[in-house]
């Protein structure tokens, strides 16, 4: 290839040689990271329960007035809930996966340690639960109907039994025998392990005390004015039982609040909110890399016809000489991939400096190399793409411009 | 000569409608891009309460002990213990503890349902603290809070709701089958960042509709309706847990000038003192009392998303300046027989200079409108990134139209300096010689 002589007429086109390899460096940096940012979300966004997400229906419900006690209100309210036509089943609970709001709490195998333990998401349940979430109980037994406590709203509850996520029981016992062992949840009372379920996420999409799926069900009923029911109904009934909930609870107590937004969701509108923020990150990455691409290619096309422009004459006598077109059209084409391979090669250092710095300043994940190798690829045939029309309309232009002025 | 620059300028811009198309639309996006996020990123730290900020400050204490800690920094809010013990030791000019609380307002009508508004319980001092602007009566007063009496302050979409927006002051108030005295009606009050309960809100909410007395909410035992942090089981019924380590409480203190935030600082560190050698904490003083600006910093208010999306737009910004760079090299330096030949005449690189940073000011117009256009529209499309909250805080106001037109003007003639630079370096001999 005639590589030297591309380089010495480079040299004498300096400025637009770094302005096009300036920009394909910046571009790469870009472009990598926010790739990889839009990877990241999408990932999130994508991420399973574990539950039946289907036919499941969120109730957010605030008794109004003030008794001492509220479980006579939420059994009444699940009553009324579970005798609705098309329900199969239904639960009161503190929080649920993806809710964004709830309790976590330390789990401990030595009720004296001073450590904090591991964390873990806390739900209240009942017998109901597995059956309304839909999740799979794969070792272990349900809760029965007798064990279910109140606990007041100032307590830490802790419960003579509990049902573990297996994320949870194989992190704390190691050897896989979790069943049947006993915890300590916050240093509360000793806790049996009864059942094990499949998966269960916790109720955030990101928080600090709780990663992974840790998570445990106690048999307990909140004394709290404000409550979460789970309605889980039959395929194809979900809307008319949506439509029938608040008339249900009304007719049943007036004395209470579902509040406007959040009162009553089918769970694919929980799942939409709670990744409102990351689908929408993801689709502003996606547009920006979109348009910084298209901005990028636009510009080499622009500068590379400006240089064809310039040097019609000289590929006019090149041509006069015994060059062929497949001759000036490589030409181009190397010109293009030599700028770009430097522009690459500095694009890879910016890079990776810019995800180490976001690395540092905001805690994000560290740009994964196969982004940047993507990335180096699309940049090199992007130029060659670019590139390809001008470099074309170069070769095509004939030996008697040679002869011409410009 | 302006005006005559200015048709030149137009009139070479016309002659390559695509070259010209491109920088106008990479002007445009690249500006677009930053002012849509910055928009958010203006609103996310901006300054709530300007007039007031640094005489404002938010009490930090560890109660729990450093191995409980995360970096040594204090838990973010207060135990009942010490925010009282401290409200009562009355070493600020003024001082209030806050906490949300989840209330229902029971309607007067027996045919309506009850409302569920936010609500905080706080002290007198709240009101002139925070400068809340009042529509009719006024809070209540320190008194009020020492008698425990049964006041509230609201909103005015929630007196628009119960009273059709009439006089309220002196009306009674059913928050969940307890009556309360308004005394008065806020506009509907909600600085963003809400700084003076960042750790329920992270600090963008709505605010709230109802204020009423602490010691009040206390003695009904309200419950907090925000986090609650509890290091020890805090034993059962509302005795135990106000006596427990659970941290719960706000408490800010107006302190107008320097030496008394630090006579202050010295009175929080001194009583954190007290309690080591009182045997409650067995650890040294770790205390902060931070004003607002510095708290909303350590408490990252400023969502990550607003920051890294800032970052990537001006990195879009500056890609979009080396191609317009280029685009206008390419333009101006395929022009250089002209130039020779004006050059040749008599014209001065001064008059070159003028011509082409016309020319390329008349790029930076277009491409400000159509950046102005484009931020318009990533503006309405900002509630598609970020929560609704921050959201609504982005607004595309008088400032930002001017900035995003300043932005795209400068960006163009930064832009446009190398390559007019270049054009007037053109050799008029060179030029008529080719010729």
């Amino acid at each position: 290839m005639q590589i030297k002589p591309i380089l010495s007429a480079l040299r004498r086109h300096k400025s637009g040689t770094i302005l096009i390899a300036l920009q394909i460096a910046l571009t790469l940096a870009i472009v990598c990271n926010a790739l990889f940012i839009v990877h990241e979300r999408v990932d999130k966004v994508n991420r399973t329960t574990g539950l039946d997400e289907t036919n499941l229906i969120a109730v957010s419900n605030d008794y109004v007035g003030a008794p001492e006690d509220f479980t006579p209100l939420m059994k009444t309210d699940l009553q009324t809930l579970r005798s609705l036509p098309g329900v199969v089943d239904a639960y009161v609970t503190n929080s649920y996966p993806l809710r964004q709001g709830g309790w976590s709490t330390g789990v401990q195998t030595d009720p004296d340690s001073k450590a904090k333990g591991q964390s873990t998401a806390l739900y209240f349940g009942d017998e109901h639960a597995l059956k309304t979430l839909g999740v799979r109980l794969i070792a272990g037994r349900n809760f029965n109907a007798g064990e279910t406590v109140t606990v007041g709203r100032q307590q830490q509850p802790g419960t003579a039994q509990v049902i573990v996520t297996k994320a949870l029981a194989d992190k704390v016992f190691p050897d896989g025998n979790a069943l049947g062992k006993v915890i300590y949840l916050a240093k509360g009372k000793p806790s049996t392990i009864i059942g094990i379920v499949e998966k269960l996420t916790t109720p955030w999409i990101q928080n600090d005390f709780v990663e992974g799926d840790y998570v445990t069900i106690m048999p307990v009923m909140f004394n709290s004015s404000f409550q979460q029911f789970l309605v889980r109904t039959q395929p194809g009934q979900e809307d008319a039982v949506f439509k029938a909930i608040p008339p249900a609870l009304y007719a049943t107590n007036r004395m209470r609040v579902l509040p406007d937004k959040v009162g009553i969701r089918k769970f694919e509108e929980v799942r939409r909110r709670a990744y409102d923020a990351d689908r929408g990150m993801a689709i502003l990455m996606s547009v920006v890399c979109g348009v910084l691409l298209a901005i990028t290619a636009a510009g080499i096309v622009g500068l590379s016809s400006f240089w064809v422009g310039q040097r019609r004459k000289q590929i006019g006598v090149r041509r006069a000489l015994g060059a062929r077109r497949s001759d000036i059209l490589s030409y181009f084409m190397t010109e293009n991939f030599l700028i770009a391979l430097v522009g690459v090669i500095v694009g890879v250092i910016l890079a990776v400096g810019l995800s180490q710095w976001m690395f540092t300043h905001f805690e994000m994940k560290r740009l994964s190399l196969t982004y940047v190798a993507i990335g180096v690829v699309a940049l090199l045939a992007l130029g060659q793409a670019a590139v390809f029309a001008p470099a074309l309309r170069a070769s095509r232009v004939s030996p008697v411009e040679a002869t011409r002025s410009v | 000569m302006f005006s005559y620059y200015l048709q030149l300028g137009l009139r070479s811009l016309r002659r390559n409608p695509v070259l010209t198309g491109l920088m106008v639309m990479a002007i445009g996006f690249g500006v677009a891009a930053s002012m849509t996020t910055y928009s958010v990123f203006r609103a996310t730290s901006r300054d709530p309460i300007p007039q007031k900020s640094s005489q404002l400050f938010n009490t930090q204490l560890d109660n729990w002990g450093p191995d409980k800690l995360e970096k040594g920094e204090p838990p973010q809010a207060l135990s009942y213990k010490d925010a009282t013990a401290l409200l009562r030791a009355h070493k600020a000019k003024r001082q209030t503890i806050t906490y949300p609380i989840g209330v229902s307002v029971i309607p007067d009508n027996a045919g309506r349902l009850p409302i569920r508004e936010g609500a905080y319980a706080t002290g007198a001092d709240f009101f002139p603290m925070f400068d809340v602007p009042f529509l009719q009566g006024t809070g209540w007063t320190l008194e009020d809070d020492e008698k425990h009496a049964s006041v509230v302050v609201i909103a005015k979409s929630l007196n628009d709701k119960l009273f059709d927006g009439g006089q309220s002051v002196g009306k009674q108030l059913n928050l969940d089958g307890h009556l309360y005295r308004i005394t008065g009606v806020i506009e509907d009050w909600a600085p963003q960042p809400l700084f003076f309960d960042v750790p329920n809100t992270g600090g963008f909410d709505e605010g709230a509709k109802v204020y009423v007395p602490f010691n009040r909410a206390v003695d009904l035992k309200l419950p907090n309706a925000g986090n609650n942090s509890c290091v020890a089981e805090p034993g059962e019924g509302w005795d135990n847990y106000l006596r427990s380590e659970c941290i719960w409480l706000s408490l800010w203190s107006e302190l107008p000038t320097k030496a008394e935030a630090d006579s202050y600082r010295q009175y929080i560190e001194g009583y954190a003192a007290d309690q080591q050698r009182a045997g409650r904490f067995s650890w040294a003083p770790n205390i902060k009392v931070r004003d607002v600006m510095t708290w909303l910093d350590v408490q990252h208010v400023v969502p990550k998303e607003s920051q890294v999306s800032l970052i990537v737009s001006l990195g879009f910004l500056v890609i979009c300046l080396v191609n317009t760079i280029g685009l206008l090299l390419a333009k101006f330096m395929r022009r250089a027989p002209e130039i020779g030949v004006r050059r040749a005449l008599g014209a001065s690189r001064k008059d070159i200079y003028a011509q082409f940073l016309i020319e390329a000011g008349t790029i930076g117009v277009a491409g400000g409108v159509l950046g102005l256009i484009l931020t318009g529209v990533g503006i309405l499309g900002v509630g598609l990134v970020f929560p609704e909250p921050v959201a609504r805080l982005a607004t595309l106001d008088p400032v930002l139209i001017m900035l995003t037109l300043v932005v795209a003007i400068v960006a163009s003639l930064i832009a446009a300096f190398y390559p007019t630079w270049r054009a007037a370096q053109v050799q008029p001999a060179w030029q008529l010689k080719s010729n």
